[in-house]
């Protein structure tokens, strides 16, 4: 059945199975590959994208339960124009395969949104859902607490 | 046994030929003819050589090396840069094709014979020259901690040859001397101050001898021995960066693979239920197993689920017990290689005389984007997108694959989601190449499901550690090393058995057999083990086992001579490398080893020395209310020169914390010949909350340039297992630690 969905601000229509999960709606009919597949069972947090404001496992979510308004990290910040989170990120050069690093931050700014000063234990509860083959941990956490920092300071 | 006639193998006849004085002229000679540069020029993109490339709007350098994560792209780059004179926001970077050129000379230098550790001026040198082998087995591989070494001087050259054939243009053109020209941000500046760009000058450029070049001191480096900003960083934080998972064509399906774990073919298969199911286009016969061609990824992995498939039982022991208890049966054979033999092990010692035996389990690699690739098919000719580690070798196998010639395959190598090894094997691009040519002029983008890829990875193989020693008056005075290990040269093509190299396989006895310590009595042994099991290599390869063995005996040594294990180490460094001493001393310092702790706090020591790098780690633990948590990890990591220091720091963080993984929790088991781990939710890592604070400090003292990718995975197990030991007084002897210990998670 068709439905119509509002991703980044821009509608959407499309016509798949109800049962389809949101993130293969994004990158496999829509073309948003910023969204990653990594275990397809909520194990890795890869998939993360928000939808009505929320952060959410998109491999969990089937397209006829997607509701409101979805947000990627295509929709968070481009090159040209990053987001706080993303400008942290940058400055502490956490990627390394950077595989994980769009569901990293797209975790992360949702734990931003709710807790603007989050201390290490807050961290470590938001982000545990989000796995890092590479190791990248101790500069994610840096760049959180960086961006709740320069966060602050503009607010 | 002694006395066999041991058969040559063909690799290893190359190495010796290279290690004795007649073949060193032979590895130069060859190394002299420089294999043609694969890049043609095109409208308005001059190749200068092989890996620089002049454009309208900057300068393209060729970083033919597989960028997962260890930043090489941007080192690499960084190299060419630093001699060629152009501004870091001009360079754009390319993978390349899969060409000779591109061979890793330094993968090659590091088989010859000898510890790598009292490598000089002019062992090195014979090592690199090894290095003109490489490119007879078209070697174009990223792994091994190689990079750097490869790259050091070549990407200099090649930046400062363009640099240099520019000004001899410029010269001409303005008609002053050679002399009188320099350059910066990508122009040639002449005396009174007239500017050419390099664009203007790389079309003659191109044409003309370049001349004799010599390379800057590193007194006058910019871009070296600085941070600097990843290329790869915006586009990772972005989500714009392109990984093989990613490539959209118009027109393109979506398909998965589901392969027989136990790696053999299928008796039958029933693909009527997935056919039924919306958007499922097609179901391809693969012989050792069936691919689903859909409209999305995720019908065609549930379509591959839904097939029924009968599969053929494997060629190896069905469940763990069984398949270890063959691989023990190693050490009842003839060992492989016995690379150290010092002093007299078999002469009884006066002391005391301590055994363990050690054990590490089969793992996966589970690199975060799981095997994917993209391909298109049409008019007999392939294009390929795969994250491959060995570019020649994905091209090469894949076209025999389908029956068509080297040259009709174009590969194009985007980033990849992680590599820790697994991607140097080719099966993942030969299953996406079979499926486009299933489906000619239809690209396809095959992605397999985190379930494909745990149950069809090439296993880091179990390995078992036999370890006996003597102390006496503080001292290690003998230490005899047996260990057993599925060899990874069976795998190797063409298919070779282990037992008939020379040199044996060094993979089974690395990390232990090199240890710079001075023992007098210091022999090790490596055994093949002939399980059959599909083996790869995973971060560090022979290393991330022989290091938790290895060093956890010594562990044990120092316990048994009453010393301190820090201490006990350095001593015996000191007498055999002082790059490695420095690197225990400083880690020692860092952690404030030997003073008072908290309550229920203990720290252990760790040390490898690998690919080149003395590597010390002290990881700290602490007995919880609901366990013991791994509070922090200082790393002391001996480089030779460092390049990037923040990228260095990143990638030795990196590397303990994998390696911190897989000793809380890395297993693969098996039943039925599968493994028995699914998912992440079986086989995880540390997470956020698990992994420890890292401290790094990088160490110049070593007389040549090593690369990090790998060298922190070892010291990792055997320093967590330590401070175990020292805070329950139980001696982990078997990994994963999580089995025995309660670890937070
Ligand atoms: S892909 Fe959704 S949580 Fe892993
Ligand atoms: S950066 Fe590689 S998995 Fe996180």
């Amino acid at each position: 059945m068709a439905r119509t969905l509002l991703i980044n601000g821009k509608v959407h229509r499309v016509n798949l199975p109800d049962e389809v999960p949101l993130l293969w709606v994004l990158r496999d009919e829509l073309g948003l590959t910023g969204t990653k597949y990594g275990c397809g069972v909520a194990a890795c947090g890869a998939c993360t994208v928000h939808m009505n404001g929320e952060a959410v496992r998109s491999c969990q979510v089937a397209l006829g339960d997607v509701s409101g308004a979805v947000v990627t990290i295509e929709g968070l910040g481009s090159p040209d124009n990053l987001a706080v989170l993303q400008q942290a990120w940058a400055d502490h050069q956490v990627a390394q395969c950077g595989y994980c690093q769009s569901g990293q931050i797209m975790q992360a700014a949702d734990l931003l949104a709710r807790t603007a000063d989050p201390t290490d234990d807050e961290i470590d509860d938001a982000m545990s859902g989000n796995l890092c083959r590479c190791g990248t941990y101790p500069r994610i956490r840096a760049a959180i607490h960086d961006a709740a920092a320069r966060m602050k300071a503009e607010a | 046994m002694a006395g066999r006639i041991r058969k040559i193998a063909r690799r290893s006849f190359l190495i010796g030929s290279v290690a004795v004085a007649g073949g060193v002229a032979f590895g130069v000679y060859k190394f002299r003819e420089t294999p043609p540069n694969p890049l043609a020029p095109t409208d308005g993109a001059i190749p200068l050589n092989p890996f620089v490339v002049i454009t309208r709007d900057g300068v393209t350098i060729i970083t033919p090396k597989a960028e997962m994560g260890q930043g090489v792209q941007s080192t690499w780059a960084a190299l060419a840069a630093e001699e060629l004179d152009v501004d870091w926001e001009d360079i754009t970077i390319l993978h390349g094709p899969p060409a000779q050129a591109y061979f890793n000379s330094a993968l090659f230098g590091e088989a010859v014979p000898g510890l790598a550790y009292k490598v000089g001026p002019t062992g090195a040198a014979i090592r690199d020259l090894a290095g003109g082998g490489a490119k007879l087995l078209n070697l174009q591989l990223t792994g091994g901690s190689t990079s750097t070494r490869d790259g050091y001087e070549k990407m200099r050259m090649a930046g400062a040859t363009a640099r240099e054939t520019l000004k001899l243009v410029a010269a001409r053109r303005l008609g002053v001397g050679f002399g009188e020209l320099s350059t910066a941000s990508g122009e040639v500046i002449a005396r009174d101050g007239r500017r050419i760009p390099y664009a203007d000058l790389a079309e003659e450029a191109a044409q003309i001898e370049p001349p004799e070049i010599e390379l800057r001191d590193p007194s006058q480096w910019r871009y070296l021995g600085r941070t600097m900003p990843r290329l790869d960083m915006i586009p990772k934080v972005t989500g714009t960066a392109r990984y093989a998972v990613d490539v959209r064509l118009p027109g393109m399906k979506f398909a998965t693979v589901r392969m027989n774990p136990r790696r053999t073919g299928m008796f039958s298969y029933d693909a009527s239920a997935a056919l039924a199911m919306e958007g499922v286009e097609k179901v391809i016969d693969l012989g050792g197993g069936i691919a689903v061609v859909a409209r999305n990824t995720w019908i065609a992995i549930q379509a591959a689920e839904a097939v029924d498939i009968v599969w053929e039982g494997p060629v190896y022991p069905e469940t763990t017990e069984a398949l270890n208890a063959l691989a023990l049966t190693a050490f009842d054979r003839s060992a492989n290689s016995t690379p150290r033999d010092e002093g007299d092990v078999d002469k009884p010692q006066d002391g005391i005389e301590i055994a363990a035996e050690y054990e590490a389990p089969w793992l996966a690699h589970t690199t975060m984007e799981p095997m994917s690739s993209a391909a298109l098919f049409s008019d007999g000719k392939l294009t390929l997108w795969s994250g491959t580690q060995a570019p020649i070798l994905a091209r090469d196998r894949t076209a025999e694959a389908i029956g068509i010639a080297p040259e009709d395959v174009e590969l194009i190598v985007p980033y990849l989601g992680g590599g820790y090894g697994r991607r140097s094997v080719a099966d993942f691009s030969i299953l996406a190449a079979r499926v486009a040519a299933a489906m000619p002029d239809v690209p396809v983008s095959v992605t397999w499901s985190r379930e494909e890829d745990m149950r069809n990875d090439f296993y880091r193989p179990a390995a078992w550690g036999r370890f006996r020693g003597v102390v006496l008056d503080g001292q290690a005075v003998l230490l005899d090393g047996k260990i057993a290990s599925t060899s990874l040269i069976g795998d190797s093509s063409p298919p070779a058995d282990p037992d008939d190299w020379q040199m044996g396989d060094r993979e089974l006895v690395a990390g232990a057999w090199d240890q710079p310590y001075g023992i007098p009595n210091y022999r090790v042994s490596g055994y093949t083990a002939r399980t059959g099991m599909a083996v790869g290599y995973w971060r560090s390869v022979g290393a991330s086992y022989n290091g938790f063995f290895f060093d956890t005996f010594i562990d044990e040594l120092a316990f048994a001579a009453q010393r301190d294990p820090l201490q006990f180490r350095l001593e015996m460094a000191r007498r055999e490398h002082e790059p490695s001493a420095a690197a225990i001393e400083a880690v020692a310092e860092m952690s404030g080893w030997g003073k008072a702790l908290p309550e229920r706090t203990a720290l252990g020591i760790g040390f490898t020395y690998s690919f080149g790098a003395a590597v010390a780690q002290v990881v700290q633990v602490s007995q919880r209310d609901r366990g013991i948590s791994i509070d922090k990890v200082w790393i002391a990591a001996d480089v030779g020169r460092a390049l990037d220091p923040g990228n260095l720091e990143a990638q030795l963080s990196g590397g303990a914390i994998f390696g911190l993984s897989a000793a809380v929790s890395g297993k693969i088991t098996f039943r039925d010949g599968i493994a028995e781990q699914q998912n992440f939710w079986d086989n995880d890592a540390l997470r956020m909350q698990s992994a420890p604070a890292t401290e790094v400090r990088v160490l110049e003292t070593a007389y040549r340039i090593s690369g990090v990718g790998e060298v922190a995975v070892p010291p990792a197990a055997p320093a967590l297992g330590n401070a175990l030991f020292r805070l329950t007084g139980q001696r982990a002897r078997r990994l994963p630690f999580g089995d025995t210990f309660n670890l937070l998670v």
